[in-house]
């Protein structure tokens, strides 16, 4: 017995320690479980082509994470920020998605960088019923319609002439008006669309076309395009290029002597500071599409000075666009969306999170957004500026206001145009 | 017609190295274009931080990319080309070497265009009405000058004569008593060394990226097939019929039309005379 009782008594004990190790291991488990991240997945260009715009927005991204975990993360849990290098090839975004839903387990996922790398991920989106925000792509919904596709850029409902409005319009209101133009963009998908808009709105504001051509995106020498516009005398001269053709045709036209009355439009690349450091003074006078300036009616947003700060400060170490003002301040408004949805509606929930950015107008670091038809921003706001006074190549010059005069939209407008292009070209 | 000039110089000027390691030594170099690309990037540091001309660096930097090219050579040599593998897994080394070149100047130096500035950057001198921009002049005139160089070189100096004797007969050219290898090494590095100034005439006339390289690779291999493998005299004249090519077109057709008329150009040529024009 007294054997027995002593058996029983280190029965009772060790039942009793695998009981309690089992129920503080359940807890731990249900500690770790309460801490667990809510994980956030995308691709992003952080090598190819879009690479350079790819890295800041990754930063801004990273930079919204820390933001948002200094204050205790969402719904009380850290954020982690699960992503993957896209190569800016399309291809690779079905497999890195497939990778994050079934493999990283991701609770949210927002797309890379650019039209051409959101269009693969839409199937996907839709077929998991996701809620998605798209970052800087040009009417990525307009064929699928999927109603729970959110794009953060400014393009407005109408995006192919969102690049153009601004651009025709401030011509049509010039004396003496401009009568004739000439448009010429890049065989691409952006060029394309863009001079899609830009037909649309000649027609519109009675202007006459007397050049309208296309040139394929690896052209060496632009300065034969340029003295075939030029030999066509127009008012106007819109184009839409990438970042080495913008570099290429703004260098042409001040070798051939292109001097029309209004240039610019949807030159990409001359909002990045490497570009505007290294053209200097042969951007003044051009008029052209932007998404941000470091002008007063831009700063007044909330919580934008803090964050370019931020930005500028680690931009140096992750060797990315030192200012940073073209795509960051969208990328970080994208995630600050997405954050306010997960705490508003305090879920993770895919349709719950839709309904909520759908009904709800946004104030955030770039100013107020509202979306609207096709998860496009319900009223556009891409803004048209002009590169004036500006002097030899140093970068602080661009920091301040003065240098990128908001011209359009009208409640943003920070200055008067300089008209015609050569009064300010020099 | 003058900018095509201007632009057949500058597309010749990148296309020699290919012209002698693709042409002559019968070396599938796909990397050729990533060396170009690293010799704009020596271009763009020496000018951001120095201030130094883009083309004197090319000029100053040729030293370096020739030893470059030599361990580059006597490791493709090493690894396939004595085994006998060198056609296919040489090409796929090629790759790896492109690859690499185009990561390591991402993570350096980012995935930023990159410019360089210089006094005659942004500037053109007017000829008869026709201005011309300094911007592709001096590349122009540096190109020919290279090809000169090479021209003179191949044909006048010992290591020359035995480069074109490589080509034709390695064998005999053993029994004469030199060493293809070294000959070969010192091709190769030539090869290279053209590339370094290439790519500072390369990011003279328009911006740059890692991957830029890639936008270069077909024209550079398309003069060279043009021209005739291995021709100096050719890949000039192949340049300046792809460049007058675009130029033309883009003035007067619509600049779309203009590489799909210059490769047009290619197979025509090719059906003709499969050697290219000056090929043997």
């Amino acid at each position: 017995m007294k054997r027995s009782g002593t058996w029983g008594l280190l029965n009772w004990a060790l039942i009793g320690a695998t009981v309690g190790a089992l129920v503080l291991a359940s807890g731990g488990v249900f500690v770790a479980r309460g801490a667990d991240p809510i994980k956030i997945g995308f691709g992003m260009a952080l090598t190819g082509g879009l690479s350079a715009n790819g890295k800041p927005a990754l930063l801004a991204v990273q930079i919204w994470k820390d933001d948002v975990n200094k204050r205790g993360g969402l719904l009380g849990r850290p954020v982690e920020l699960v992503y993957y290098d896209d190569q800016t090839n399309p291809a690779t975004v079905p497999g890195i998605y497939t990778k994050l839903l079934d493999v990283d387990k991701v609770d949210l996922i927002i797309s890379g960088y650019g039209t051409n790398l959101i269009a693969p991920l839409m199937p996907i989106a839709m077929e998991r019923k996701l809620t998605i925000l798209g970052m800087f792509g040009l009417a990525n919904n307009e064929k699928y319609r999927y109603p729970n596709f959110f794009q953060i850029q400014p393009a407005g409902p109408d995006p192919q002439t969102s690049t153009a409005i601004g651009f025709f319009e401030l011509a049509a209101t010039q004396t003496p008006r401009p009568q004739t133009v000439a448009i010429v963009g890049a065989d691409a998908e952006y060029p394309q669309n863009a001079l899609v808009g830009a037909r649309e709105l000649i027609k519109k504001f009675g202007f006459k076309t007397v050049y309208d051509k296309t040139y394929p995106p690896s052209t060496v020498d632009y300065t034969p395009i340029v003295r075939a516009i030029k030999a066509t005398n127009a008012d106007i001269v819109f184009v839409a290029s990438y970042p080495p053709d913008s570099v290429g045709m703004l260098r042409a036209a001040h070798e051939v002597g292109l001097q029309p009355k209004i240039f610019g439009g949807g030159m990409v690349g001359l909002q990045f500071t490497s570009v505007m450091t290294s053209m200097g003074s042969m951007l003044n006078g051009v008029v052209n599409y932007d998404f941000w300036a470091p002008e007063p009616t831009m700063l007044a947003f909330p919580g934008i000075k803090e964050f370019l700060k931020e930005y500028q400060a680690r931009a140096a170490k992750a060797g990315v666009d030192p200012l940073g003002y073209y795509l960051p301040p969208y990328s970080y408004t994208l995630v600050q969306v997405l954050g306010r949805a997960v705490e508003a509606t305090k879920s993770l929930d895919q349709q719950k999170l839709a309904d909520y950015i759908r009904a709800t107008e946004f104030n955030t670091i770039v100013g107020r957004v509202k979306f609207g038809k096709n998860g496009e921003w319900a009223k556009g706001r891409t803004l048209m500026v002009q590169y004036q006074k500006v002097h030899g190549t140093g970068i602080e010059q661009f920091r301040g206001p003065g240098k990128k005069v908001v011209l359009y939209p009208e409640e943003l407008k920070s200055g008067a145009i300089i008209y015609p292009y050569s009064a300010a070209k020099n | 017609m003058v900018a095509g000039l201007l632009l057949g110089g500058f597309y010749a000027a990148v296309s020699l190295g290919v012209s002698l390691i693709f042409g002559l030594l019968d070396i599938a170099n796909i990397a050729q274009p990533a060396f170009v690309i690293l010799g704009s990037y020596a271009a763009y540091v020496m000018n951001s931080s120095f201030g130094l001309d883009p083309i004197l660096t090319g000029l100053l930097f040729t030293p370096v990319f020739y030893f470059l090219g030599a361990v580059v050579y006597r490791l493709y040599y090493g690894s396939f080309e004595r085994r006998g593998d060198e056609s296919l897994r040489g090409l796929v080394f090629f790759f790896g070497v492109l690859f690499i070149i185009e990561v390591s100047l991402s993570l350096k130096y980012g995935v930023d265009y990159r410019l360089v500035d210089a006094a005659y950057i942004g500037k053109s001198i007017d000829l008869g009405g026709v201005g011309i921009a300094f911007r592709l002049l001096v590349p122009c005139l540096v190109g020919l000058a290279m090809t000169l160089a090479l021209h003179l070189f191949l044909s006048r100096t010992f290591y020359g004569r035995a480069v074109m004797a490589v080509s034709q007969d390695r064998l005999a050219l053993r029994l004469m008593g030199a060493d293809p290898v070294q000959i070969k090494t010192i091709a190769f590095g030539v090869g290279i060394a053209a590339a370094s100034l290439a790519g500072a005439l390369l990011i003279t006339i328009a911006p740059v990226v890692p991957s830029t390289d890639r936008d270069y690779i077909g024209r550079m291999f398309a003069i060279t097939v043009l021209g005739g493998m291995g021709s100096v005299a050719g890949t000039l004249v192949a340049a300046v019929i792809l460049g007058v090519a675009e130029s033309l077109m883009a003035t007067f057709f619509g600049p779309s039309w203009s590489l799909a008329v210059s490769f047009g150009i290619l197979l025509v040529v090719l059906a003709v005379r499969p050697a290219g024009l000056f090929g043997r």
